[in-house]
């Protein structure tokens, strides 16, 4: 199998090779990539659409149709980790462990029993290490200006490099560094799956909503400037506003993504305390 | 001599990328574990998301974002040759993530199979499947 591996790589590899000694050579300014269409966006996208950052513009505008299905591509493949992994039928274990934070005491309760109500208790499975008090600060401290900075991305995203892609990454990422810094009940009770869920798929409505929009208001799906009458701005600005609601959308839409992934790998489906 | 030189220097970037490729590919063929074929699978992608960027690359160019666009200062006479091809990058931009997402119904998948047959090497899956008809 290595043998026939490594014959079949080789071969492909020559094959690339004399394939790339008939294309343009590195950084030519008149290779066909750069020659057909992308002139019409760098000159034109500032008239049109008035937004600087002609990967934004082509993103959500020139090539919205694109973006919105690797939208519905992301969203369905967090489904399918949901599909997948999760276990929905929950069998109780026939004893829970509970952890009292205070004095780190450890109590059992047997099935059909129920904890004292109090809200020191935390939940544990019986494997536990317990969570770095440096990391556990350091991480709360560092979450806020993560988000903060995630946001901005988004919003700034006509401007500099960014947009609702990149954001939302960034916002899932900082969700799951809560979970990786404490645990994934944490996390839970913050935003529970139920809420994950339901964002995801707003995030790809806010999209398609925006394009069916545009529909009912009498142009083209995902022709933007005909919100100008809804917004009370011109058309041209009109595009840009509607590059903004798009982006937002996918923002949305990549974060609970990125969690709904996380949550349901890291835990097997079983959304214990995770990894 | 000097031409075949000069050739391969003037397209280094395609040299890298297929290397990078065939790398992935042979990691997909030849490993036996599934989590090393998802690791070859990803390289693999590396390899497609740096072959794209470099076509945009133009020599002399700047990142495709506008400059003085709005303002007093603001001219909107704007040469292509100032600003690399922002094409590539918007098509790149959609395949990271989606790349990430498909990595992780990858995941999922593996966590599946190793439930089902308690391991992750390929033969050993075989052998089961093998046994159970």
């Amino acid at each position: 199998m290595k043998i026939i591996g490594l014959v079949i790589s080789v071969l492909t590899g020559a094959f690339l090779v004399y394939a790339a000694v008939d294309f343009p050579a590195w950084s030519d300014p008149a290779s066909p990539a750069s020659t057909y269409l992308s002139p019409h966006f760098i000159e034109k996208t500032m008239e049109e659409t008035s937004v600087p950052n002609i990967v934004t513009a082509v993103l959500a505008d020139y090539r919205g149709f694109d973006t919105m299905f690797e939208t519905t591509v992301i969203f369905t493949a967090g489904l399918v980790c949901f599909f997948l992994l999760r276990t929905i039928r929950r069998k109780e274990p026939e004893s829970r462990h509970y952890r009292h934070m205070l004095t780190g005491v450890t109590i059992q309760i047997k099935e059909g029993h129920k904890l004292p109500p109090s809200a020191d208790f935390e939940r544990m499975d019986s494997l536990w290490t317990p969570p770095d008090l440096i990391i556990k600060t350091a991480c709360r401290l560092l979450i806020p200006f993560i988000q903060l900075f995630a946001l901005y991305v988004i919003a700034h995203g006509h401007y500099s490099p960014g947009g609702g892609f990149q954001g939302g990454v960034i916002l899932g990422a900082s969700i799951i560094l809560l979970a990786i810094s404490h645990d994934l009940r944490t996390t839970i009770e913050r935003m529970s799956e139920k809420l994950v869920a339901i964002l995801c798929a707003v995030g790809v409505l806010i999209y398609a909503g925006a394009g069916a929009l545009c529909l009912l208001l009498g142009l083209n799906f995902l022709d933007y400037s005909a919100l100008a009458p809804l917004l009370h701005v011109d058309p041209i600005s009109a595009r840009s506003l509607g590059i903004l609601i798009v982006e937002i959308g996918v923002g949305v839409a990549v974060m609970c993504t990125m969690i709904w992934i996380y949550n349901n790998l890291s835990s097997a489906g079983k959304y214990n305390q995770g990894l | 001599m000097a031409d075949l030189v000069s050739t391969v220097v003037a397209k280094y970037n395609y040299w890298i990328y297929i290397t990078l490729m065939m790398i992935g590919l042979y990691a997909m063929i030849a490993k036996n574990n599934l989590v090393k074929k998802i690791v070859g699978m990803n390289i693999f992608q590396t390899a497609i998301i740096l072959f794209y960027v470099s076509i945009g690359v133009k020599k002399g160019a700047t990142i495709p974002i506008l400059q003085y666009s709005h303002g007093h200062d603001a001219h909107l006479v704007v040469h292509a040759a100032d600003y690399v091809n922002p094409l590539p990058h918007v098509l790149m931009l959609t395949a990271i993530v989606v790349g990430v997402a498909t990595l992780g119904v990858a995941l999922a998948l593996a966590i599946r199979i190793y439930d089902r047959y308690n391991t992750l090497e390929e033969d050993e899956i075989l052998a089961q499947i093998r046994e159970e008809k």
